[in-house]
């Protein structure tokens, strides 16, 4: 199982370890080290790394690597699983993840770590178990600590922690009732030069803010559930239900919680909301080129494409770039060869255009590889695939709730060649 | 590694705080002691100062020292025993959360004095009234296991373990079977979970209820089971099914791996087997969409997946398509499905993408990408002209990595489909200047050798790389050395001289044995019968296929059992590579009950012809294929040598005993008050033992045995205690047998076999030291893959080897390796050089060294000369005495 955790900023400094088993040396990091130098990125570190005595996977999460080691045969796929519930419970206590935030709280980061894992085994990765165990740091309470002598360790057992629903803790109480979803879509795709589409997906998850007193027990349906390709459920979702009538039937966690994520992935129902007019062209002389870039909607239902943004991985030996925007401003970064438009709100009436010259690196002769184009962007009220909740119910409780949803398209992955 | 140390002061100031009265000036400077040990710093100093705050009722402090405890107990293992007092009171506390806590804290002190305070709080525990107790006991019994597996076995801690399957709380049954999965991996031929229908469904209901982690054990637990036929396989797909929707990636995987096993056991009529399939895909797909290192593994099972059933993901090319910002990991392994997937149905698509791919920036993955194209040529034959038009295209860019690689799959392309594209060479040969990469030139070399008709200056084209001959790495030489003899063989008039000169650079200027042994066949066969020689060497080649690329398939078999572990990431079986897995079972798909059908490929054998000699399969080069080509007169002339040379078989006999020296007096009676010690080492069936016959010569009783061993060069330890059950009453004689292990503590001896044993009995304690025949220490999965000998052996520098003579040794080579065999020094190839019989042997050693021979064995000469070649050069010389004593007894 899981053997130990070193925590490792960017510059290769190791600032946290744990153990839960025999303690391990940490130049075992050594060979980790060793790949992130060879690596371009630190994105690009395997995510798996053998050792003459250890095995060491790895993620790269909120610019810190997580690694673990272990020496038996683990699921690994169990290992990262595990890993990202580590930086999601980090985040989830203290409101972020990074080095600083870790080292101010070290001890508390320390004990957490200690009841998430024994021996290696998972012990307790619910948020709400965790909750009830260690108590997250609030300014208030640390004065009422400091005055009444008590501490952030509850020393009852805590309630979900063997119930068949873990997710849940008993005694929940609100003076206002509500229950909020959101349906955030996500496209991930592929255009070619011609503006074609070649590759293109939804990834829709369903995200939830429950604050019900008691125990709720909720059912939520949706107009059309046959689009849906594929489904993962949060564990509070009765499977049975939905295998046999496709509604979501749950009794939820309290607060925060993603409900489901799902994926669309029939091409003819991604529709393409933005399409780019773009033109780059190198002198055969080699000194430089220019650049033409318009972005226009396409596919957009009638709602406004917002936050539109526009990046351009330029070839290595472009220097320096002159261009004019008609709307929003750009910057290029000499460093990374990356080129950002930042554009805004589209208006149909009149389309942002991005154009102008591109010097290259005296001498150097004309670029072969070809720049790719990635947007991001955002469409309020719409969920592209079409997906709609139809209505949601709650049982087992007398009160009424006050219940809401909303929709949201942003791009992914959002590829452009050009 | 920076080095961290805290400054006496600082000790001096924590101390004085921990031993303050106030309660929350102790609790803080706790909590300061935990902050500086978990940066890395000691601060074991502390030790009895943070001990002395265990005593107290705030569940905050306790936990903090408990987590300090955890970490230096080893360290200072007769303080922490001032601990156990506080620990077994706790064990009985009120509250389950303290019971849990205690138990599990002292699960973690890995001190031997305190396991045996463990083992009566754990009894209770395990049948406590409490769930979370029980759960929490149940991990405990696999630490405890860990720390003394002998212990857990005597207390009966294994059955209450199997108990706990059938608990009543879904938790306890998923912590019992991680528990005992993980005992099992140490024990790998106990029944420890032994499955049977019931207690399948009591984990298939235990499965729905239990968290996310405890399903993974479950499934992976499940995964293990043979159903007795289709309906309970059937049945037990219906009910994991549901788990692939579960939002956890590794819930997902592993019951993807149940299904692809019981699958195997469906008739393929059957309705459920196709809905399984549809629903198999989807899943798989949204794994793609997690975070890139899911993705990674996720991609490298899902490669194993489409091997053994393409049907699934056939119609789902596209989710594989490589995206820009897929970190490079990522997109390799995309790349690599995207090529299985590859048919006539998608090859366009597919080309098109490859096309694009070759233009980006990353060189690794733009070189991996123009190979794809020409795998993808030799996969669909109906797309071969137009890959070889983009790559024709893509050799015009001129980018230089580029052409290197178009050129290394063009010449696969014009082996899989001779006579066909050779068009193209003319264009090949503008590049000839620009090659640096040995790949790339072997190849254009091969392409030149092989069409020299075609090419009206393929002699000049040879000649100028012949000039740097001695620069150019064995591939470039050995490749140039066949295309110039195929020249020759083409047009023998012009290229006298030419050949000439290679085969002299070749046999008398090279150190290269490789080169040399090529470079006297070419010489002997053209002066002896040239026409023979034209048959050999230009003999018709066999096709190359797409299979190359494929894992074999009853590696492939054993791999799907392991879908979601490190193996699967690996495509190694587990044997292969996880350390402190001793002997693992290997696993195989269950068969269809009544097909009666064989896996063994008719495959491997060409695997073997293809990729022995020339190094990538593809690179056979005319050499691999000749034994199987040979017209049966060569062989006369030849005194035999080409058949032996090709015969690399390796002499399988009847297995033998392993070699057991005999038992020699290693305490005397004098020196021990009447004990007398005398054994042997001995290796039975992967178990180490140290057998010994010990006597009482004494006038008393002798009670109370106990040994020990001093630290060694192997890590050799009692894997148990000595079993001297009743007193040994004077002049009685009793033999034991004791097991070894190898993870014992190391440090190395002079010699290296050395062993310092001390006996203990009621009258006193004696000391002595015996020497262990190294050769007890050689493991059973020792023999090496031929291509890995090679090249390590390569890879060794010379410095490292030893020669060493073994006299007056009568046996022919045959019964050398059959012996050598049997103490597990394998042989991996023979063969006959001028009536010499080469044995070439590799040994693994428990500790995972490799040590790698040659045995030279002369037909009439009793003087055998044998090479040892090692990493730790230092074991050759035990190794040389071992390989003597097993060869004369």
């Amino acid at each position: 199982m899981i053997h130990s955790l070193f925590l490792v900023n960017p510059s290769g400094d190791i600032f946290l370890e744990k153990h839960w088993k025999s303690v391990v040396s940490r130049s075992v990091c050594d060979y980790f080290l060793e790949a992130r130098e060879k690596a371009l990125d630190p994105e690009d570190v395997p995510p798996v790394i053998s050792t003459p005595h250890h095995y060491l996977i790895s993620i790269y999460r909120d610019k810190l690597f997580f690694l673990s080691v272990i020496q038996t045969e683990v699921p690994p796929l169990f290992v990262i699983e595990f890993l990202h519930r580590v930086a999601e419970m980090i985040q989830d206590y203290f409101g972020e993840c990074s080095e600083t935030v870790i080292k101010d709280n070290v001890v508390m980061v320390y004990e957490l770590l200690e009841e998430m894992l024994d021996n290696g085994f998972p012990l307790a990765t619910e948020s709400n178990v965790l909750k009830e165990m260690i108590r997250p740091p609030t300014i208030l309470r640390s004065v009422v600590n400091t005055l009444t002598g008590s501490s952030n360790v509850g020393d009852k057992l805590p309630t979900g922690q063997l119930s068949t629903i873990p997710w849940r803790r008993a005694g929940v109480k609100y003076t206002n009732n509500e229950a909020y979803f959101d349906v955030v879509e996500e496209i991930d795709a592929i255009l070619d030069r011609t503006g074609t589409t070649v590759f293109a997906e939804i990834q829709g998850v369903v995200e939830a803010c429950v604050k019900l007193s008691g125990m709720p027990d909720l059912t939520l349906s949706f107009m059309n559930p046959r689009l849906l390709d594929d489904v993962s459920f949060h564990p509070c979702v009765r499977y049975k239900r939905w295998e046999s009538e496709r509604v979501l039937s749950f009794i939820p966690p309290d607060g925060n919680f993603t409900l489901m994520t799902y994926h669309v992935n029939a091409q003819n129902l991604v529709a393409i909301p933005v399409y780019v007019k773009h033109s780059i062209n190198f002198f055969e002389s080699g000194s430089g080129g220019r650049l033409d870039l318009t972005v226009g909607p396409k596919q957009t239902m009638g709602k406004t494409v917002e936050g539109v943004l526009v990046t351009v991985h330029m070839p290595k030996t472009v220097l320096s770039v002159s261009l004019n925007a008609t709307q929003g401003s750009y910057t290029y970064d000499n460093a990374t060869k990356v080129l950002v438009w930042d554009i805004g709100k589209l208006n149909p009436q009149k389309l942002p255009n991005l154009r102008g010259s591109l010097s290259l690196q005296t001498g150097a002769p004309k670029p072969e590889e070809n720049p790719s184009l990635n947007i991001d962007l955002k469409i309020q009220q719409l969920a592209i695939s079409g997906l709609k909740v139809n209505r949601l119910d709650m049982f087992g409780e007398k009160y009424k709730p006050f219940k809401g949803v909303k929709y949201i398209t942003k791009a992914g992955k959002f590829q452009v060649r050009m | 590694m920076l080095c961290f140390h805290v400054c006496a002061g600082e000790i001096f100031e924590l101390k004085a705080e921990l031993n303050s009265d106030k309660k929350e000036k102790k609790k803080e400077a706790v909590k300061k002691v935990i902050a500086s040990m978990t940066v890395g710093k000691d601060v074991s100093a502390l030790f009895p100062d943070v001990v002395n705050c265990m005593q107290t009722d705030n569940l905050e402090l306790k936990k903090l020292v408990y987590l300090y405890l955890m970490n230096y107990a080893k360290s200072q293992p007769d303080m922490a025993i001032m601990a156990v007092n506080t620990f077994v009171k706790d064990c009985e506390d009120p509250n389950p959360l303290i019971r849990a806590l205690a138990v599990r804290t002292m699960g973690c002190i890995r001190v031997d004095k305190i396991t045996e305070y463990l083992c009566e709080p754990l009894r209770k525990c395990l049948k406590d009234e409490d769930p979370y107790v029980r759960k929490t006991a149940a991990v405990c019994v696999a630490k405890l296991h860990d720390i003394n597996a002998q212990l857990v076995e005597d207390q009966g801690f294994l059955d209450t373990l199997k108990d706990l399957i059938s608990d009543s709380n879904p938790m306890v049954v998923a912590n019992a079977v991680a528990a005992l999965s993980e005992i099992a991996e140490s024990h790998p031929n106990s029944n420890l979970l032994d499955l049977n229908p019931q207690s399948i469904n009591k984990l298939l209901t235990a499965l729905n209820e239990c968290t996310e982690w405890g399903q993974i054990f479950i499934l992976d637990c499940l995964a293990n089971y043979a159903p007795r036929d289709d309906r309970e396989s059937q049945s037990i797909c219906e009910r994991v099914t549901p788990r692939l929707s579960h939002a956890n990636s590794a819930v997902v995987l592993s019951a993807v791996k149940v299904l692809m096993k019981f699958m195997e056991m469906l008739p393929k009529d059957l309705d459920y087997y196709g809905t399984l399939l549809k629903k198999l895909a989807p899943p798989l797909v949204t794994l793609l969409s997690a975070e890139p290192e899911l993705q990674y593994v996720a991609l490298r099972n899902i490669n194993l997946i489409v091997q053994k059933r393409p049907e699934i993901l056939k119609h789902e090319m596209k989710v594989f398509f490589v995206k820009y910002n897929d970190p490079i990991y990522v997109k390799l392994e995309k790349l690599d499905i995207m090529i299985r997937l590859a048919s006539q149905a998608n090859i366009a698509q597919v080309l098109a993408e490859l096309k694009e791919y070759a233009t980006e920036v990353d060189v690794d993955f733009v070189r991996k990408a123009v190979r794809a194209i020409g795998r993808c040529a030799i996969k669909v034959e109906q797309s071969a002209e137009r890959c070889v038009s983009t790559l024709l295209d893509l050799i015009q860019t001129k980018v230089n990595y580029v052409v290197q690689e178009a050129i290394v799959v063009i010449k696969d392309i014009f082996r899989k489909y001779p006579n066909k594209y050779e068009s193209v060479i003319a264009t090949l040969c503008e590049n000839l200047d620009s090659l640096d990469e040995p790949e790339a030139r072997a190849a254009m070399i091969w392409i030149v050798g092989e069409y020299a008709e075609r090419i009206d200056n393929a002699d000049e084209l040879l000649e100028s790389f012949l000039e740097g001959f001695h620069d150019e790495s064995t591939q470039v030489q050995l490749q140039l050395l066949t295309a110039i003899v195929k020249l020759f063989l083409k047009k023998p008039t012009e290229t006298q001289e030419l050949v000439q000169q290679v085969l002299s650079l070749a046999t008398q200027d090279s150190d290269n044995p490789d080169l040399r042994d090529r470079g006297y066949i070419y010489w002997r066969l053209l002066s002896t019968d040239p026409v023979a020689a034209k048959e050999v060497v230009l003999a018709e080649k066999p096709l190359i296929s797409e299979e190359t690329d494929l894992i074999e398939p009853t590696l492939l078999e054993e791999l799907i059992c392991h879908i979601g572990t490190l193996a699967s990431v690996y495509h190694k079986p587990p044997s292969a590579f996880v350390e402190g897995s001793r002997g693992v079972m290997h696993k195989r798909l269950p068969a269809r009950t009544g097909s009666l059908v064989s896996v063994i490929p008719s495959h491997t054998l060409s695997f073997f012809l293809g990729g022995d000699i020339g190094g990538s399969a593809a690179m056979g080069a005319g050499f691999g294929a000749v034994p199987a080509v040979m017209p049966a007169s060569l062989n006369a002339p030849m005194g035999g040598g080409l058949g032996d040379l090709f015969d690399l078989g390796g002499g399988v006999g009847m297995p033998l005993g392993a070699y057991i020296p005999p038992k020699t007096v290693w305490l005397p009676a004098m020196k021990a008050k009447g004990l007398e010690i005398s054994g042997t080492f001995a290796r039975r069936a992967g178990v180490i033992q140290m057998e010994l016959t010990l006597t009482n010569k004494a006038m008393s009783v002798m009670t109370d045995f106990a040994i020990q061993f001093n630290r060694n060069s192997f890590g050799l330890a009692p894997a148990g205690p000595l079993q001297v059950l009743s007193p040994l009453s004077p002049n009685q004689t009793i033999e034991v047998s004791l097991p070894l292990s190898t993870v014992g503590p190391v440090m190395k001896m002079e010699p290296l076999n050395n062993l310092q044993v001390a006996v203990k009995n009621n009258i006193d304690v004696f000391y002595f030291s015996c020497q262990y025949p190294i050769s007890m220490l050689f493991v059973e999965d020792g023999k090496m893959e031929r291509q890995v000998f090679l090249a390590t052996w390569k890879d060794i520098p010379n410095e490292n080897e030893s020669q060493f003579q073994i006299k007056d040794c009568h046996l022919n080579s045959d019964a050398a390796s059959n012996k050598l065999q049997a103490s597990n020094i394998f042989t991996i190839a023979k063969r006959t050089v001028e009536g010499q019989d080469m044995l070439y042997m590799s040994i693994k050693l428990s500790n995972g060294i490799w040590v790698l021979a040659e045995l030279r064995v002369q037909t009439g000469n009793p003087n055998y000369t044998i090479s040892v070649k090692c990493r730790a050069p230092e074991v050759s010389q035990c190794v040389f005495q071992c390989c003597e004593a097993v060869l004369k007894n």
